[in-house]
């Protein structure tokens, strides 16, 4: 199924998805994004896998949509129909993302643009080199943002600064973005993929249960009112209370020891 | 009771009727129809079953008519069995009141079933839509009927027109289910309603049920005086002097539905 456009290798419980089309920055062509969307399935399929990277091969991790189709269309006189791309291609992998019940890390190697920057900020976490370089680079094609983006930039960042990023997009730098909070760690970049597999293989032995109801609690709490949230994490605590993480945890307290997950 | 399409069991004063056919989505078959009826039958005369809930699976409650059975089916044949009108009938006529338990796929006939039921309470992930347009035919289970009183002639129209699916958060919003919880915990939810019902005065809530469909089928006025006769009739049950008392006493108040 999968045409090699991202590379799937499991590791130490790590799904590690490597967008694979270095000479074009891994920008996306429709390969890219029914493998990408492939390899998520399997993943949240997967019982040996317990955490998700994303990563880009080469010195980017994604500058999102190929420009070349829509430069063919307009010469060509042709309409430009993004919203059906958006529908077809991105929209799907997002959701997908956002929904998978295990954590998501982002390793932000390079450059990472446009739809790419949305595929980052889908993860749940992000790692960046300090090689790393983000653009909110719609604006400059004459677009809005996409994949998410205007999601999460207000979230993430607040609407303030949001719009200062959708509007002029400007490149930021990986130190500004640890400061705004657009990524969780930066290392440097000879250190950077240890660093990764450190973070990644830490998630993975985590109480998998736990984080993805996590994940589902935080993503909705984002998005309703207090009284709801509330609700929610009452019904998730349930559900948590009876799995076997939960029992390994309060036990290993008890014994002064270090917990071993199973995920279950 | 042994069925092989559904199951039937008792859980205190509730009884649970899950649709059982998992393979196919929990599709509705004429088998599937009468052992629901003849469950149904069975609870309504089992006078410690004071509250049903219907069921299906985390994945389709059901996901609407078995088509494969249907597509053979006559214009004659389906007038002299009714198809499933006998389940529609005595669904929709039942004296006790019944919980649906909604989860994923609730389509077609499967919706039909969800609306003739008497709350509804739906996982998170659950996807209600009338696709029969899809396959060349239209909602022959109540589906434009009831959907139209439950959503308005517009949202009706362009589900039905359209064949789209709506979530449980939409669904929730136009009124169609009262209450969206984590897949985890819909069943649970369920029943909690469902024991919740069961508490009351079986006698009062008997009637409650009677005079709120009766919305649906009469004029305001005629609605208003149907409602005033039976509430007159609730003052001669030992209940309401039950309840009464209780209120007064600060107690729990125990409903023997005498």
């Amino acid at each position: 199924m999968n045409s090699g456009t991202v590379k799937t290798e499991t590791k130490n419980g790590v799904l590690w998805l490597t967008m694979n089309r270095p000479d074009k920055l891994n920008a996306f062509n429709e390969e890219m994004g029914n493998d990408l969307l492939e390899s998520l399935k399997e993943g949240e399929k997967s019982p040996e896998v317990r955490c998700v990277v994303l990563t880009g091969e080469g010195r980017a991790f994604s500058v999102g949509e190929d420009l070349n189709a829509n430069r063919s269309m307009i010469e060509s006189g042709k309409p430009v129909l993004l919203g059906e791309v958006l529908k077809r291609k991105y929209n799907p992998i997002v959701q997908r993302m956002r929904k998978m019940e295990k954590p998501i890390l982002g390793a932000v190697n390079g450059v990472t643009a446009g739809a790419g920057l949305g595929l980052a900020l889908a993860c749940d976490l992000r790692v960046a080199s300090d090689r790393a370089t983000f653009h909110e680079a719609f604006i400059k094609a004459g677009l809005v943002p996409d994949s998410g983006t205007t999601f999460w930039l207000t979230r993430i960042l607040g609407l303030g600064k949001a719009m200062e990023v959708g509007l002029l997009g400007e490149p930021i730098d990986a130190s500004k973005a640890l400061n705004m909070g657009l990524v969780n760690w930066v290392f440097p970049d000879d250190r950077f993929r240890e660093e990764a597999t450190r973070l990644a293989e830490r998630l993975a032995k985590g109480p998998t249960k736990a984080m993805g109801l996590t994940k589902r609690a935080l993503n909705r709490a984002v998005v309703v009112d207090v009284d709801s949230a509330l609700e929610y994490e009452m019904y998730l605590q349930d559900v948590a209370g009876k799995s076997k993480d939960h029992a390994e945890g309060v036990k290993a307290f008890f014994e002064k020891r270090e917990p071993t997950f199973t995920g279950e | 009771m042994n069925y092989e399409t559904i199951i039937a069991s008792r859980e205190g004063p509730l009884g649970i009727i899950t649709l059982n056919r998992p393979q196919a989505m929990n599709a509705l078959s004429t088998k599937m129809v009468t052992e629901l009826i003849s469950a149904l039958n069975e609870f309504e005369k089992d006078d410690g079953v004071r509250c049903l809930v219907i069921a299906g699976s985390e994945r389709a409650f059901s996901a609407g008519a078995d088509i494969k059975e249907m597509a053979e089916m006559t214009a004659v044949q389906m007038t002299m069995t009714g198809h499933f009108f006998p389940l529609w009938d005595r669904v929709g006529r039942y004296p006790k009141p019944i919980v649906g338990a909604l989860s994923g796929f609730v389509l077609g006939g499967g919706l039909e079933l969800a609306m003739s039921l008497d709350v509804l309470v739906a996982s998170e992930t659950t996807q209600l839509g009338q696709p029969e347009i899809d396959i060349g035919i239209m909602p022959g289970g109540g589906g434009t009927q009831r959907l139209t009183r439950a959503v308005g002639k517009y949202k009706a129209m362009e589900m039905i027109l359209t064949g789209r699916r709506i979530g449980a958060e939409e669904a929730k919003g136009l009124g169609l289910v009262s209450r969206v919880v984590p897949k985890e915990a819909y069943l649970e939810e369920a029943k909690k309603v469902a024991n919740e019902i069961a508490s009351k005065s079986p006698v009062a809530i008997r009637l409650a049920k009677m005079a709120v469909n009766k919305a649906f089928e009469m004029g305001l006025t005629q609605g208003l005086d149907f409602e005033r006769e039976v509430f007159y009739l609730l003052f001669a049950s030992e209940d309401k002097n039950e309840g009464m008392n209780a209120f007064v006493e600060k107690r729990k108040p125990e409903f023997k539905g005498k």
